[in-house]
């Protein structure tokens, strides 16, 4: 049973605006891998026992948990490549184009040369002792290595540390967000992740104590969220984000789903926002946010602020603003908003997903429940040193006048614009497609354009029981070889399509991209067309 | 607004339940005398780095070339690595589309997982199959997701040994699930009785609970045994005519230090017994790049390899692994390294051999100086640490002692392990956070503490041991 509130038919009646509900994704367009041995799903055994690890015996939470980014399609991508490895020609295609995930670094992106000199120093500080290392590494890599090594007991960076992360290291980053937001910020707020996802998964088995909890997300959303609330038993209480105003966040919104879902019996406990948004891109505006602030210290909801691509954003008329600052900046403080604020080293310039980098900043708790997020963060003893190390040096970047700031400066802003061109590049794409509609990104790393499907195609997806959006993308991929993920994967209003894809191909890739998915898409429309 | 949003009493109740003692109360006590400037010897967790154990060479230097691959462009970087490491990094580097900066294969990375296949097959004679092998960040987040998939509800039971390493209670607690208790028999030197298994598991089922898994930590935490083939042909007997899938976490398994029971993995013993047993019983067995010599605690890499699991629910611990993303790709690349290390002939392998040897030996020698000094001791009885990387003597502690505990409002070997702590700076984990019988308490500390400061920290253990002894016994030594 999936656990989204539905609207109820009173509510139907008594608003005056069409009651959306939250996609429900036909069981073929959600993730199943296709398995490569013959469906029998229990071992041969002579008991008419189930084995104790089978379909049928496991976790139904397992089950009925979703997550698209790494779903089906992708699988059918994987096979497709396996193909052409083995005969070039076998598809009208040369690769596979994968423009599901939000990965830059598979995609061509450069890491930062600065970041990754002082990891390989952190990772064999022997040779800061060489004579050959200053020929090799640039001389404020070094001294940064010899600080942040300094910071580690014994210098032993492959030594568990702290629960929270090491210290220091959380000095510079709790620095850093003081740079950034203007406001002070405590070391002791911050829990150090592998990724931001781990501590996305621990505020919710906080949050969580029965179906009856809910967590407000935004529909369409990240699917950690939906898959992490399903993980926990919870509930996820869409609201929905207005796609005919570049997916705006209205408070309203956010007090009708609130109120709707009191009124079934759910106790909300938290919001979830994303910004800069996933799939959505929009940057909120910072009389949005207020908004936002306000709305949660009236209703009792914690603020769960999934603030991963703060540093993607591609417009001059926006800007980002932490949650923090924003709620400081309106004489907020703990007593007033519990907030926890999500970083990772994944996302903005940097890009670095494989090194599972990440914080969370919690404030507004009392120290009871400070002592239980410790707890549950000191089963897993401690995150990687070496994720530790470059989420330091995320929010402690070279300064004007450091040796490496120039070449630093020139790597950020030529990934930064780049980020912009292909935004841009791939926005007008979209837009000139037939029945085709696409918001502007104004940050991430997402398009997330919006198809008018024809009569005709719908059926044909019907008939192949997939979700319509399913099928376009299945359709485009063994057409181009470009990857990307249904709508349904993401949330989106009944009856509407659309797809994920991100701006992440190198740049001379877009325009062959751009000719493909053009010709795919009027070759689609001609054939379905009414 | 009135209320906190989040406050104690709104919280999920299987958090509050949870207990970690391993960063507990003594732990928090010592970072906290630490801070007053105290001199701490923390021997609470096995993390051997921040003990004086080195990093090993190679795989440091491999990584921190992969970290860095414009090093690999560079003429002088001969200068600073060697020819094999650079080879080793370049093959690495090949593995990962995108370098370390990419989210790997939600598995791992296929060119790891395959080394790792090769590694168990040898190591055990029989094949193993890349796709069920799946890295980990860590193999506390591994055992983390197994037990999150067996555990439907409060009725569903878990076999534990008692003492036991409390990430298995922590992650049952939160799952919700219960656990099942199986008490090792400290006379038998923590030996395995399957008697008491069958004891447990019935009178679980009495109180209603459906029995699911087995867990065997071998060689043990914070025991230390090392299981005969015979205890594990048993124990797999066990589980096919129990329907429990057996956990098999054998992180320890580079750690023996004696030769009458080395190490036999779980999954070798199961594929000898031959068919039926061998394509019934399920198995997931659990191994990291934190203990063993390597030490390397930090990096968080491990990796379970699932036996007879049906396909499909692969598929579904597939699925819950890709809401992660990826493993860290710098910890799968010391995980390819360790199962895969330098050979006879390479130019760093004897560099290699020698800094393992070195470890492995000296942990031997230590484990033996602390169980004799232990033994050594008024009150305490230790058995040997056949393996891992711990010990757990017993303390008798006198019943004034006991009474005092009880007026301070501690349980016993907590307040012993205090005193310890303030008297010597020693800091150890209680027995009660690994679980005893009742009324008999132990600690757990470390054997990492350097070769060269041990004998000062026996005689210091053992002068506050004796001194307390004599203060709570009211005689005279």
């Amino acid at each position: 049973m999936r656990r989204f509130v539905i609207g109820s038919a009173r509510s139907l009646i008594e608003r005056s605006r069409q009651n959306y509900q939250f996609q429900r994704p036909l069981l073929s367009s959600s993730y199943r891998l296709l398995s490569s041995t013959p469906a029998v799903d229990s071992p041969s055994s002579s008991s008419t026992m189930s084995p104790p690890v089978a379909l049928n015996t496991i976790n139904p939470k397992v089950i009925e948990c979703e997550y698209a980014v790494r779903g089906e399609i992708v699988n059918l991508a994987q096979k497709l490549q396996e193909e052409i490895n083995t005969k070039p020609d076998a598809h009208p295609f040369e690769e596979i184009l994968y423009c599901n995930i939000g990965n830059p670094q598979s995609l061509g992106q450069h890491p930062i040369t600065f970041f990754r000199e002082v990891l390989a120093l952190c990772d064999h500080p022997t040779i800061l002792d060489k004579s050959e290392t200053q020929g090799l590494f640039s001389a404020d890599s070094i001294e940064r290595a010899w600080k942040i090594l300094d910071q580690i007991p014994g210098r032993a960076t492959g030594a568990y540390s702290h629960s929270q992360g090491i210290k220091g290291l959380r000095d510079t980053i709790a620095a850093g967000i003081e740079a950034r937001d203007g406001f002070p910020a405590d070391p002791n707020d911050i829990f150090l992740t592998d990724g931001a996802s781990p501590a996305v998964h621990m505020m919710m088995q906080l949050l969580i104590r029965s179906e009856k909890d809910g967590i407000l997300c935004p529909i369409p959303q990240y699917p950690l969220y939906s898959a992490s609330i399903a993980l926990h038993g919870g509930t996820l209480v869409p609201y929905y984000l207005d796609e005919a105003t570049g997916w705006g966040l209205e408070v309203s919104e956010l007090k009708k789903q609130l109120e709707t879902s009191r009124s079934m019996g759910i106790t909300v406990r938290a919001l979830v926002v994303i910004n800069p948004g996933n799939p959505t891109g929009q940057v909120l505006a910072e009389e949005n946010q207020k908004a936002i602030v306000e709305f949660c210290k009236q209703e009792g909801l914690v603020l769960l602020a999934d603030e991963v691509y703060q540093e993607n954003v591609y417009v001059p008329e926006k800007k980002f603003h932490s949650f923090k600052k924003v709620s400081r900046s309106m004489g907020y403080g703990e007593k007033d908003l519990s907030l926890v604020s999500f970083q990772s080293v994944s996302k903005g310039y940097y890009g670095e997903c494989g090194k599972r980098g990440g914080y969370m900043e919690v404030t507004g708790f009392g120290a009871d429940v400070r002592e239980q997020i410790y707890k549950v963060a000191s089963v897993n003893l401690c995150s990687n040193i070496s994720g530790q190390i470059l989420a330091s040096l995320v929010m402690s970047p070279p300064k004007v006048g450091d040796e490496s700031y120039e070449s630093y400066g020139a790597e950020r802003d030529g990934i930064l614009s780049s980020l912009a061109r292909r935004a841009k590049t791939l926005e007008d794409a979209f837009n000139k497609l037939e029945g085709v509609t696409c918001n502007k990104a104004e940050g991430a790393m997402y398009l997330f354009p919006r198809i008018d499907l024809p009569e005709k195609a719908i059926k044909a997806a019907e008939a192949e029981k997939k979700a319509p959006d399913a099928y376009y993308c299945q359709r485009l991929l063994t057409a181009t070889g470009i990857v990307v993920v249904p709508g349904s994967g993401f949330g989106q209003v009944p009856g509407t399509w659309h797809f994920r894809c991100t701006i992440l191909p190198q740049e001379e890739k877009i325009p062959a991209i751009v000719t493909r998915l053009t010709d795919f898409h009027k070759s689609f429309m001609d054939e379905f067309r009414g | 607004m009135g209320m906190k949003a989040l406050d104690h009493e709104s919280l999920n109740e299987n958090v509050k339940k949870v207990q970690y003692a391993v960063r507990g109360e003594l732990y928090l006590r010592a970072s906290e005398l630490q801070k007053e400037g105290k001199k701490i010897i923390f021997t609470n967790v096995g993390n051997p780095h921040a003990l004086g154990q080195r990093p090993l060479t190679f795989p440091r230097q491999v990584v921190a070339l992969c970290q860095a691959p414009f090093l690999l462009d560079d003429p002088n970087v001969g200068l600073l690595f060697p020819a094999d490491a650079i080879a080793s990094a370049k093959r690495y580097l090949s593995m990962t589309p995108g370098g370390l900066g990419a989210y790997s294969d939600s598995r791992g990375l296929p060119g790891i997982r395959k080394e790792v296949a090769e590694f168990i097959e040898r190591r055990d004679g029989y094949s193993s199959d890349p796709e069920l092998i799946f890295l980990t960040d860590g193999a506390s987040k591994g055992v983390m997701q197994i037990l999150n998939c067996i555990i439907r509800g409060q009725g569903d039971g878990v076999l534990v040994p008692v003492p036991q390493y409390p990430l298995y209670s922590a992650t049952i607690s939160l799952c919700g699930g219960s656990l099942v208790p199986y008490y090792l028999d400290e006379s038998a030197n923590w030996g395995l009785d399957v008697n008491n298994l069958r004891e447990s598991v019935a009178q679980a089922r009495f109180n209603g609970i459906t029995v699911r898994a087995m867990v065997i930590i071998n060689p043990g935490n914070p025991t230390g045994q090392c299981l005969s083939e015979a205890n594990l042909r048993e124990i797999l007997n066990f589980c096919h005519q129990e329907n429990l899938v057996l956990l098999g976490d054998e992180v320890y398994q580079q750690n023996i230090y004696q030769d009458e029971r080395p190490f036999i993995s779980a999954r070798k013993v199961l594929m000898d017994m031959g068919q039926p047993i061998s394509k019934e019983v399920q198995l997931v067995s659990f191994h990291t790049v934190s203990k063993g010599y390597w030490g390397e605690c930090g990096q968080r890499g491990g990796y379970f390899e699932m036996t007879n699991i049906p396909p499909q629910t692969v598929d579904e611990i597939y699925k819950i692994s890709s809401i992660s993303l990826s493993p860290n790709v710098p910890a799968q690349i010391f995980m390819g390294l360790m199962v895969n290390p330098p050979k006879p002939g390479d130019i760093s392998y004897e560099q290699y051999v020698r800094e393992s040897k070195g470890i492995l030996e000296s942990l031997r020698r230590r484990a033996r100086i602390m169980t004799d000094g232990f033994n050594s001791c008024k009150n305490v009885v230790c058995n040997f640490t056949e393996g891992a990387m711990y010990s757990f003597p017993q303390i008798r502690l006198p019943p004034k002692a006991i009474e005092a505990a009880k007026d301070a409002g501690k349980v016993p070997d907590i307040f012993y392990c205090l005193k310890l702590l303030e008297a010597t700076g020693i800091s150890t984990v209680p027995g009660s956070g690994f679980g005893q019988k009742e009324g008999v308490f132990h600690l757990r500390t470390t054997i990492l503490p350097a070769e060269e400061d041990m004998p000062e920290i026996m005689s210091s253990f053992k002068k506050f041991n004796d001194e307390f002894m004599e203060q709570y016994e009211g005689v005279k030594m």
